[in-house]
């Protein structure tokens, strides 16, 4: 059966959950935004349709796009779709007063313009309860020193797609070492030419290789230094 | 120069008369590659070019290339690759080493077709640059614009390219169709055009270096 012959309102909640996330895969942005209202009438909680329908199937479509199954528009549509229900839950999730996750400030390195991957980075950690700062495209160390100062974040988050450009993240993490507050963050580095051996190299905290990954990182070190903080104190 | 067949998504082999060297090439390439050969009256030089579409999805180079050195493991006495690192970020070196044969120097074709310092200078000046050959530029519709399904989404034009200031056609040749083309490209993308004459550039020396090695 065709999408389009689906009535959504007529699916219990796991059935609606799946087409979601069939939806979120094809790019079918009216149909997520019909999904997370019906999620939301029938009172689920905004998070638990950002996690359960949202996050969970862009995860989804995050490791094909990493198993070279879906491409760059796959994934745009897909993160569009997404998006739309965002519109929708950020006012309300506001209004729940949740507690943050911890912030972030991300940006693609200088010299760099690509922010396709940073985008849906930054997408998927507002998904699991980050405050995203986001710098935008080719930022100089200046742009990342001023931000850390501005918003004292838990995570720094770089992004590069060029191999011209990915060796500038060292020069930014140099930076933080020389003024003594490399380790007031997080650093996670990304891209598509970035590897696991390039994140250590460049001293960075971890590398991650995919936004679903990013995301299940930063949550996971954000967590380890609480508990680390908190065993200290 | 002969007629050449669809080097977009087919891999082609140009045996030369007496194969004895052999340039494994970026179909994209191809090409000037050939060009090259048939000026210097080269005969033993063969080339096989994987598909120039390879250059939208840099992740599957290093594997084919892989694949094809293994293929033809001690069919040639030498083996050049034309290919720079191409956005594999190294990936293609590791392949290189094992195999122990050498590729062109630099980050991508518009390095070694501008000058690998000319092009860094140039990327430094703007980086919100989107480059073409005259390959990208005769392809332009089917790698770019149907390749990322713009034809189809248009709404993905700025997600995908809402960054980018300027298209700068780094032409090998001149071919006035291929250089409307261009401007109708930087034109599609809503970018400021400049139109710059680098012929082979590095491929040359290049080239040189291996044959007469």
């Amino acid at each position: 059966m065709s999408t389009d012959e689906v009535d959504l309102g007529s699916l219990p909640d796991d059935e609606l959950v799946a087409q979601m996330h069939d939806d979120l895969y094809d790019g079918l942005a009216d149909e997520i935004l019909e999904g997370t209202n019906i999620l939301l009438e029938r009172d689920w909680s905004p998070d638990k349709v950002l996690n359960e329908a949202l996050v969970e199937g862009m995860r989804i479509v995050g490791i094909d796009f990493r198993d070279g199954i879906l491409f760059v528009p796959e994934v745009l549509l897909a993160a569009n779709a997404m998006k739309g229900g965002m519109t929708i839950l950020r006012p309300l999730l506001a209004e729940t007063g949740a507690e943050r996750m911890g912030t972030v400030v991300i940006g693609t390195v200088k010299g760099d313009i690509h922010d396709i991957g940073k985008n849906l980075v930054g997408m998927m950690l507002e998904g699991a309860g980050f405050e995203v700062i986001d710098l935008g495209i080719n930022n100089p160390v200046e742009a990342y020193l001023e931000a850390l100062e501005e918003h004292k974040p838990d995570i720094l988050g770089m992004s590069a797609l060029l191999t011209t450009t990915m060796p500038y993240m060292k020069v930014v993490i140099n930076a933080l070492e020389e003024k003594g507050i490399r380790d007031d963050q997080i650093v996670l580095v990304g891209g598509a030419p970035l590897n696991e051996e390039f994140g250590k190299a460049v001293g960075a905290d971890a590398y991650c290789r995919d936004a679903a990954v990013a995301s299940e990182t930063a949550q996971a070190l954000v967590l380890a230094r609480r508990a680390a903080a908190a065993a200290a104190s | 120069m002969q007629q050449l067949p669809q080097l977009l998504d087919e891999e082609h082999t140009f045996e030369a008369e007496r194969p004895e060297v052999l340039v494994l090439a970026c179909g994209a390439i191809a090409r000037e590659v050939l060009a090259v050969i048939e000026l210097n009256g080269w005969t033993h030089v063969t080339v096989r070019c994987l598909p120039g579409k390879l250059h939208s999805t840099p992740v599957k180079i290093a594997p084919a290339v892989d694949a094809k050195l293994r293929e033809l493991a001690g069919k040639y006495e030498r083996v050049f690759v034309a290919y720079a690192d191409c956005g594999t970020a190294g990936e293609l070196d590791k392949v290189l080493d094992a195999h122990g044969v050498e590729r062109l120097a630099g980050a991508h074709c518009y390095g070694f077709f501008a000058g690998n310092d000319a092009w860094q200078a140039m990327h430094d000046d703007e980086p919100a640059t989107f480059y073409l050959t005259d390959f990208l530029a005769r392809h332009f519709d089917s790698l770019v614009v149907k390749g990322l399904k713009l034809d189809r989404h248009p709404e993905l034009k700025p997600l995908i390219f809402g960054n980018y200031k300027r298209l700068v056609y780094l032409a090998q040749t001149d071919d006035p169709a291929l250089a409307e083309r261009a401007r109708k490209a930087a034109d599609y993308l809503g970018v400021a055009f400049e139109q710059r004459r680098t012929g082979y550039g590095e491929l040359v020396p290049s080239l040189q270096r291996f044959v007469d090695a």
